[in-house]
């Protein structure tokens, strides 16, 4: 009762907020798309923008479930092993003689089962998910370990990896790209148009306040911890399909792309901020960010230490505009008493 | 509300000015930028001011001007790696000679999913050839095909992509090679060509280790080496310790052995040491596989008087001159075309081999005389 009588004054706040942030990102991808262009004459040609976006496309796919785990003020470090994983079992499974079309959906389901484990030992041993998605972390990988070892598979149909490789016929559009969005229709939709997604909202901003207005607060993160495990098995996927090979260091060194593009899109570490729009423009970013700086030549630690600054940017910056309008909140506050819905320190009060 | 809306807006604003400023600066500034960018990306440069011209203008000159040395750009396993630095060395010589330029590019680790990025950027700028090390060789495959397809030649150099994703693979050196230079060092360090040899391995199921020791028995047949007794094969698992303990044991049980042959750059330090230790330098020799920067002090020491590796240097050279002849047309990469690199070789041409394979030559065997010279330009 008390959530919807916050919706109305609530969504307006939250989208004038992201409208700011978005329109950031849009002007650093104007600035991106214009120093690329002056600065290579291969910067804008069908080519490259298939090379751009294929490179980024598992980070990009893993980068809507994260966005809603984030939102909800928790976490998910495992992906990169599941990614991992998944390769591993797909292997597996086609080396012992499984039909790929076959081996995909166990493929899902495993990862879709590494994610209840990751969501069970959330909400039913009530453990932190940093710590517990950390300890997946170690978990999925040292499985790949196991299924794989030392060896790499790496014969596939070629209708797999020209998909994971490939662009649509005649046009620089790579399919992987096609996968991504849909999936950005469906978030898209989810998180910002059904009551999915208010309560994912709801519970990222008070996960106690929400329970007593009826959301099933554990039911929700542990599905949406099923859900990533499930995407970040479909990322490995196509990262198998793309270098049509399985081994069992695929993926290693994602998840920090992927939680970097996940902050760079606007979403509030502390969970209960973000949206979808804003995280598909990150995405961009990052694969325009990570282009130019190849084209120019720049050797690949000076593109770690970009990433690496991006992810210290996008969490100071919105920190910094957070701890200004508290203070101009407060300094008002002490003029006049509050009127109406402000904060949501208020509604814990 | 209304006050601290504007505020973060006029903040936010503010960011956003400052980002496009400098995004713009960068882009005005872009053939400064592109001409210090070209150093670093190939930081053993002792590069010719040439390459540090705009990558962009470098590589329409190199299309342009077919009949002179190619724009190669070198993608090795991973960079600020010592044995890739000095291969790239190689090739920015053979540039220099050929009157073209090379770039190395590459992943910071070796992980084939951060090289295939770089093979398409290439591919992108339309480079004049890509000379890559595999760091796996099904995953850069598809890169390297429409690297080909875009008319870019490929040559692999030190590790081989699939078969069918380069024109041309220049291999360091060949089983049959390696093979019968640890036979022929083996012989050279026994007195008289004679006595009890034992092999020190990596791991028993090490692929490459496993067909150069099967190649040195076939050489071993040979009447000229009628009079070496072999040991047998332990395995050290290219671990120190491990290495340690067996070359120790060998000694044991064979008081007569002569030679410790390790073909792998653990093994070979380990046993060196072990001779040292127990006090049997000039008894029993070692020889093998090794790296000048490791063996340096037995070869001194007469420990390990010589010891073989392939020339990395020669490597890089071949693999820029190979490509240089590809974008020439000189060759196809067909096998049995020849070829000849006047300063490889001896001057004899190389020939294509099946799945085409070129092999730089034999191992090249480092001795007191020449050890010095290859620690200071290897360094490793």
């Amino acid at each position: 009762m008390t959530a919807s009588s916050q919706s109305p004054a609530r969504p307006a706040v939250r989208l004038g907020a992201l409208a700011r942030w978005e329109t950031l990102l849009v002007i650093l991808l104007v600035g991106l798309i214009a120093a690329g262009a002056r600065m290579s004459p291969f910067f804008i040609s069908g080519g490259n923008f298939a090379n751009l976006t294929s490179s980024v496309m598992e980070i990009a796919i893993m980068a809507l479930p994260m966005t809603l785990v984030i939102i909800m003020a928790d976490i998910d470090l495992s992906v990169e092993s599941m990614v991992g994983l998944a390769g591993a079992v797909l292997g597996t499974l086609v080396v012992a003689g499984v039909p790929l079309p076959l081996a995909i959906p166990v493929v899902l389901a495993v990862g879709a089962l590494g994610g209840l484990l990751n969501g069970l030992l959330v909400t039913r041993a009530g453990l932190p998910s940093l710590v517990v998605t950390l300890g997946t972390l170690a978990l999925f990988r040292g499985l790949a370990n196991v299924l794989l070892g030392p060896t790499v598979i790496s014969v596939w149909p070629d209708w797999f990896t020209s998909f994971g490789f490939g662009t649509i016929d005649g046009s620089p559009i790579p399919f992987t790209l096609v996968v991504f969005l849909v999936l950005v229709v469906v978030f898209w939709a989810v998180a910002h148009a059904t009551w999915i997604g208010r309560q994912v909202f709801a519970i990222g901003k008070n996960a106690a306040a929400s329970r007593y207005s009826g959301v099933r607060v554990n039911s929700m993160r542990n599905w949406m911890f099923v859900i990533t495990g499930m995407i970040a098995s479909l990322a490995g996927i196509i990262l198998v399909a793309r270098f049509s090979s399985a081994r069992n260091d695929n993926g290693t060194g994602m998840t920090l792309t992927v939680v970097t593009v996940v902050l760079l899109g606007g979403v509030d570490i502390n969970g209960g901020k973000g949206s979808i729009p804003g995280v598909v423009l990150a995405v961009f970013v990052l694969a325009l960010l990570q282009n130019i700086l190849r084209l120019a030549g720049v050797s690949s630690e000076f593109q770690g230490i970009a990433v690496g600054l991006l992810l210290v940017f996008s969490v100071i910056v919105p920190q910094l505009a957070r701890q200004t309008r508290g203070a101009v909140d407060r300094a008002r506050r002490s003029r006049r008493p509050p009127a109406g819905p402000i904060a949501s320190g208020e509604v814990t009060a | 509300m209304n006050g601290s809306t504007r505020r973060f807006v006029v903040g936010l604003a503010a960011v956003a000015l400052v980002v496009a400023a400098c995004g713009s600066s960068t882009a005005t500034t872009a053939p400064t930028a592109a001409a210090t960018a070209a150093p670093t990306a190939a930081p053993a440069s002792s590069a010719p001011a040439a390459s540090q011209a705009a990558s962009a203008a470098a590589t329409q000159a190199a299309s342009q001007a077919a009949s002179g040395g190619v724009t190669a750009v070198m993608i090795p396993k991973q960079i600020n790696n010592p044995y890739f630095d000095v291969a790239f060395k190689g090739a920015q010589k053979a540039a220099t000679d050929l009157g073209g330029s090379v770039t190395q590019v590459g992943p910071s680790a070796a992980d084939a999913t951060q090289q295939v990025p770089f093979i398409q950027t290439a591919t992108t700028q339309k480079a004049g050839a890509i000379i890559i090390s595999a760091d796996d060789a099904t995953a850069v495959a598809p890169a390297l095909k429409a690297a080909m397809a875009a008319g870019i030649p490929v040559v692999g150099y030190d590790s081989s992509p699939a078969v069918g994703a380069y024109n041309v693979f220049v291999n360091q050196a060949d089983t049959n090679g390696i093979g019968a230079g640890l036979a022929q060092m083996a012989c050279d360090l026994a007195p008289n060509c004679t006595g009890e040899i034992a092999v020190l391995s990596a791991a028993q199921s090490a692929t490459n280790q496993n067909a150069w020791i099967a190649a040195m028995q076939t050489t071993l047949k040979d009447p000229k080496y009628s009079k070496l007794v072999w040991d047998g094969v332990v395995y050290g698992n290219d671990d120190p310790q491990v290495s340690t303990q067996q070359a120790q044991a060998l000694l044991q049980a064979h008081p007569n052995l002569k030679v410790i042959v390790a073909p792998t750059t653990v093994g070979i330090v380990a046993a060196a040491q072990v001779v040292r230790a127990a006090k049997k330098t000039g008894q029993v020799f070692v020889t093998g596989l090794g790296t000048p920067k490791g063996m340096v002090d037995y070869v001194k020491g007469g420990e390990s008087p010589e010891f073989a590796l392939w020339n990395v240097t020669d490597l890089g050279y071949l693999a820029y001159a190979v490509a240089n002849d590809l974008a020439n047309k000189t060759i196809t990469g067909a096998p049995g075309e020849t070829f000849t690199v006047p300063s490889l070789n001896n001057g004899q041409p190389y020939t294509i081999g099946a799945d085409s394979v070129v092999v730089l030559g034999p191992p090249f065997v480092f001795n007191k005389g020449n050890i010095d010279q290859y620690v200071a330009s290897f360094g490793f």
